[in-house]
């Protein structure tokens, strides 16, 4: 009828998706625990992204920041101890459509979700990860883990841990197919914010570590991190993240490192000297395996009937 | 060519008319690399095209690249074929071809042949450079006869040279012209299916097997006074012949699956390469995970996003599926795992036949874990049962667990062509909003059941959790939520348990001797059981599809036999063992299951010899037990 269409349909204004659409319950992390400033820079990004809830999830593991996603008025997957990427990956692999995001601790990442991991970075799907590093088992009360200081005092290594770490960077950075590599930290609200916004904004696998304080058994390290400001170092590059000024003023050392440059983002990686917080890596045109999992959606019955019935032709008698 | 040696055990060769049988069996063994295995599926599906009901079996080493000329090396395969419906390999072998004299020792130590089986063996290594070799051969063709084979030396290298430089590639082609002409078969067919079989190949490659396959046909019909009619009888319905993998990926395609995540294992893997080549075609897709724990997880992730999934493995790789199953039972998931049983523990027996899997999959996980459990006993119900259990998963919101094995897999038989309906597919996933006042988990207090939100469904947020948890999907550690939330979980096995009928009795309804099967061993034990009724035995089998919950209706049936006795190709202790008594006997799985279950003394006879069950030793056990 005057050339309507029959499917058009009327946009309506949509809804305005303010904080507390988010928020879900009190957050039973210990009081100075790093994890609530992430819950809080995530929780902003989806208002200024304005996600739909529903169309958004967050897929974790087991621990302490695992527990994130409770506290998400999104959907959310609270599965198993270092399995949280085959999950997510599943989840993303047919619903493009979905916003997926992955919460995992240093032992759920590192440790016992280690091989899960490397894969999920050379998967590169359309996913944003925040890896919360806080040096130590928190759920399971101090143990130690993968990327625990050497000596690091613990209840499985009470006269000081015997391995050097895992750096996490590194790992990352040496994975075929990896597509971003940032770190941040999580009592640089700015900063952390910028970061998490970037990952989410990039097209692919987004690995975010956050240092993280746990306030509960790492009270040394966790004011040594805090405090000493010098052993910081703010990545700056015009492809890289742009931190607010609160940041770039707190913090004296700046760096600027091309995060087209893998070369130079695994040095910094290696840099025992100092922590640098920014994006170390960045390659928008690795290979996603995403769009090979979403590229023939949407089959009617009709078509799927025709195929299987041309394949048992092949078998007819 | 050399005489067979003749024996009275089979009808003499030097007869024109072709003698008419009901069924044969047949063997080919090879080198691995020789294409017995190939020959024989040929053979295989022009017989079922032909008519014949057909079961082939793959012979298969455990090695990859074994050592040529040894035991170890032996491939190839068996096809049982007749004019009724075969449904499983049968007891000895009739007929045997071999490609050289060491390989049948594989067989032969598994009692696969009797006195009178014909063999036709490559007889090139009689004039071999190898005085060894010759000697081996000499000694081989001795032996055979001693055993009371009836030995024919075939020149099978030396008639391939006149047509081809490089024999060892065209031999199988060869050989499948000779049985042709051996077994009368359309020879039409037997091109059609050369054509089929080397598609991917250059014409040059069609058309020397071709020749090939004319050239062993000629030879035959001049050389060997082997002739035999096993009569077709047309099929009144449309067929299709495959073997159970297969037919399991056309079963996950049927259903509308539209992803398969696995890690690649024997004797599962043929599915996904089945899987590989057509699902795209059909709208799904398949994942080769990094390891099994993340194949399932990634199923579970696609699952809990709306788009059901299938996970296939075998037994190694249900062990690490192990914490992410109680995970959907736990968080109810639908989920398909499809289990390819084969010889274990451990890295086992990779290509050999058990049924081994049963108790793991009903009891691996720890906690308890309440799932539905299926088995398929024939080629088409690894088709159907799919299907079925993807409904049944997403009905009763949990994994189901469909056990196959290696007998299965690789048995390949016709069934009827199944005419694909659109409700066998997967719905769309549901993007309507959530009712509002609903919980995640609303369970029914009297079903168990409950409706699950989808991602992308406004208003139905809520994160899963493999914590204990609310209706409204909240952890919680009170007590009182774990028992009831336990309960519920629990009660969805009785409520799918009221659906289903008690099975039938195969045989008289009451007698002697029961004999209970599960999954493949169902071909093997009706045919043994109508046997031994022939011969006036007083028994009756019966054979479980719902392992989990079991069909009703069990023990009142069982009452109604003197003894009751499970048939099945997995351990048990022997009475006769040393320290076995009847306290401490451990039984064969299903026998475990069903002893508790009805509390009825049921006995087992079971073993791991990693072969499927042959009617003839199920027949001699029946009249054991019946005259004891
Ligand atoms: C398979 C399995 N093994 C062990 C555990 C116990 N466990 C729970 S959380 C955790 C460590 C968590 O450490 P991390 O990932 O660093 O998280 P954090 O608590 O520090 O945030 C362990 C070992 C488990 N839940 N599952
Ligand atoms: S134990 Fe540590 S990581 Fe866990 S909530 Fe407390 S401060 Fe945070
Ligand atoms: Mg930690």
């Amino acid at each position: 009828m005057f050339g309507i269409k029959k499917d058009f349909v009327c946009e309506l204004p949509k809804k305005y998706y303010t904080l507390s659409d988010y928020e879900k319950g009190v957050a039973r992390w210990c009081p100075g625990c790093g994890d609530h400033a992430v819950l809080s820079a995530v929780q902003r990004l989806c208002r200024e992204e304005q996600l739909p809830p529903e169309k958004t999830v967050f897929v974790s593991g087991i621990g302490c920041s695992s527990r994130f996603p409770h506290y998400m008025n999104t959907y959310g997957f609270h599965g198993l101890h270092g399995r949280a990427f085959p999950v997510a990956c599943g989840v993303k692999f047919r619903r493009p459509d979905l916003n997926v995001f992955v919460i995992t601790g240093d032992g759920d990442c590192c440790s016992i979700g280690a091989g899960a991991w490397i894969h999920a970075i050379r998967y590169n799907m359309n996913i944003t990860t925040i890896m919360f590093d806080n040096q130590i088992y928190g759920m399971t009360k101090k143990q130690t883990s993968p990327t625990s200081r050497i000596g690091t005092i613990s209840n499985t290594h009470p006269t000081g841990s015997v391995l050097p770490p895992v750096n996490p960077l590194q790992t990352s950075l040496g994975m075929s197919n990896v597509s971003f590599v940032a770190q941040t930290a999580d009592w640089v609200p700015g900063h952390l914010f910028a970061t998490i916004k970037a990952g989410y904004e990039h097209p692919g696998f987004a690995f975010i570590k956050v240092i993280m304080r746990c306030s509960k058994f790492m009270g040394p390290l966790v004011e040594e991190m805090t405090t000493n400001r010098d052993a910081i170092s703010i990545l700056t590059h015009e492809n890289g993240i742009l931190p607010d000024d609160g940041t770039l003023r707190a913090f004296r050392h700046h760096h600027v490192h091309d995060p087209s440059d893998i070369d130079a983002a695994r040095e910094l990686a290696e840099d025992k000297e100092a922590s640098y917080l920014g994006l170390f890596y960045q390659n928008k045109e690795a290979i996603r395996y995403d769009l090979y999992g979403a590229h023939n959606l949407g089959f009617t019955p009709e078509e799927k009937i025709a195929a299987v019935n041309a394949q048992l032709d092949k078998y007819a008698v | 060519m050399k005489e067979g040696n003749g024996s009275l055990a089979t009808p003499s060769p030097k007869i024109s008319n072709r003698l008419t049988l009901k069924e044969h069996i047949l063997e080919i063994v090879s080198d691995s690399g020789e294409g017995a295995q190939k020959a024989g599926q040929s053979f295989g599906a022009v017989s079922a095209k032909m008519g014949n009901g057909v079961w082939t079996v793959e012979i298969i080493p455990a090695d990859i690249q074994p050592p040529p000329r040894t035991k170890e090396s032996a491939s190839g395969i068996r096809i049982r074929f007749g004019t009724g419906k075969i449904t499983n390999a049968g007891d000895e072998a009739d007929v045997l071809v071999a490609f050289n004299e060491i390989v049948p020792y594989t067989r032969i130590e598994q009692n696969v042949y009797r006195k009178g089986t014909i063999v036709l063996i490559e007889s090139k290594w009689a004039t071999d450079d190898s005085a060894d070799i010759r000697k081996s051969y000499a000694n081989a063709i001795q032996d055979f006869k001693d055993r009371g084979f009836v030995v024919y030396e075939i020149p099978m290298e030396e008639e391939c040279l006149k047509l081809t430089p490089n024999p060892k590639k065209g031999k199988n082609m060869w050989v499948l012209g000779m049985l042709s002409h051996i077994y009368d078969r359309d020879m039409e067919k037997a091109a059609a299916q050369i054509e089929y079989t080397f598609r991917s190949k250059s014409q040059a490659v069609i058309d020397s097997n071709l020749k090939l396959l004319q050239a062993g046909y000629n030879w035959a019909a001049e050389h060997l006074d082997l002739r035999y009619e096993v009569p077709a009888i047309e099929a009144k319905q449309e067929l299709v012949v495959m073997n159970g993998n297969e037919a399991l990926s056309f079963g996950i395609q049927a259903a509308g699956i539209e992803l398969c995540s696995m890690y690649p294992i024997t004797p599962a893997t043929s599915t996904s390469h089945h899987l590989a080549e057509c699902i795209q075609s059909s709208g799904g897709i398949i994942h080769q995970a990094e390891d099994e724990i993340a194949a399932v997880g990634f199923a579970i992730g696609a699952s809990y996003a709306g788009k059901t999934s299938v996970t296939i493995t075998s037994g190694p790789g249900l062990a690490l599926k192990t914490e992410f199953l109680g995970l959907a039972v736990m968080a109810e998931v639908p989920l398909v795992v499809i289990d390819v049983q084969r010889g274990g523990p451990s890295t086992g027996l990779p290509t050999k036949v058990e049924q081994s899997d049963l108790l793991a999959v009903l009891y691996g996980q720890p906690g308890d874990a309440p799932k539905v459990v299926l088995a398929p006993s024939t080629i088409e119900e690894c088709f159907h049962f799919v299907i079925l259990a993807r409904k049944i998963a997403e009905s009763f919101r949990m994994p189901v667990i469909l056990l196959s094995d290696a007998n299965l897999a690789t048995g390949v038989q016709p069934f009827p062509r199944p005419q694909l309906r659109e409700e066998w597919l997967s719905p769309p996933v549901d993007q309507s909003p959530w009712k509002e006042g609903v919980t995640p988990y609303g369970w029914d207090d009297k079903t168990g059941l409950s409706q699950r939100p989808i991602p992308g469904q406004a208003g139905g947020e809520y994160t899963l959790t493999g914590l204990a948890h609310s209706a409204a999907a909240k952890v919680t550690y009170l007590p009182e939520i774990n028992q009831k939330t336990s309960a519920l979980r629990s009660r969805k096995l009785a409520t799918f348990g009221r659906t289903l009928k008690p099975p039938k009795v195969n045989g008289d309804n009451e007698g002697e001797l029961l004999i209970v099967g599960w999954g493949s061993t169902r071909g093997a034990i009706e045919e043994a059981v109508g046997r031994a009724r022939e011969q006036g035995a007083s028994v009756s089998s019966l054979h479980l599809h719902f392992l989990s919950p079991m069909e009703p209706g069990l023990k009142e049936i069982f009452q109604r036999f003197k003894k009751v006795m499970t048939v099945e190709i997995n351990y048990s202790d022997s009475l006769d063992d040393p320290m076995i008594t009847p306290e401490n006997r451990r039984y064969a799985q299903l026998a475990w299951l069903l002893r508790a279950q009805t509390l009825v003394d049921i006995d087992c006879y079971s073993n791991v010899y990693g072969q499927p069950l042959r009617p003839g030793d199920i027949v001699d056990k029946i009249q054991q037990e019946l005259n004891r």
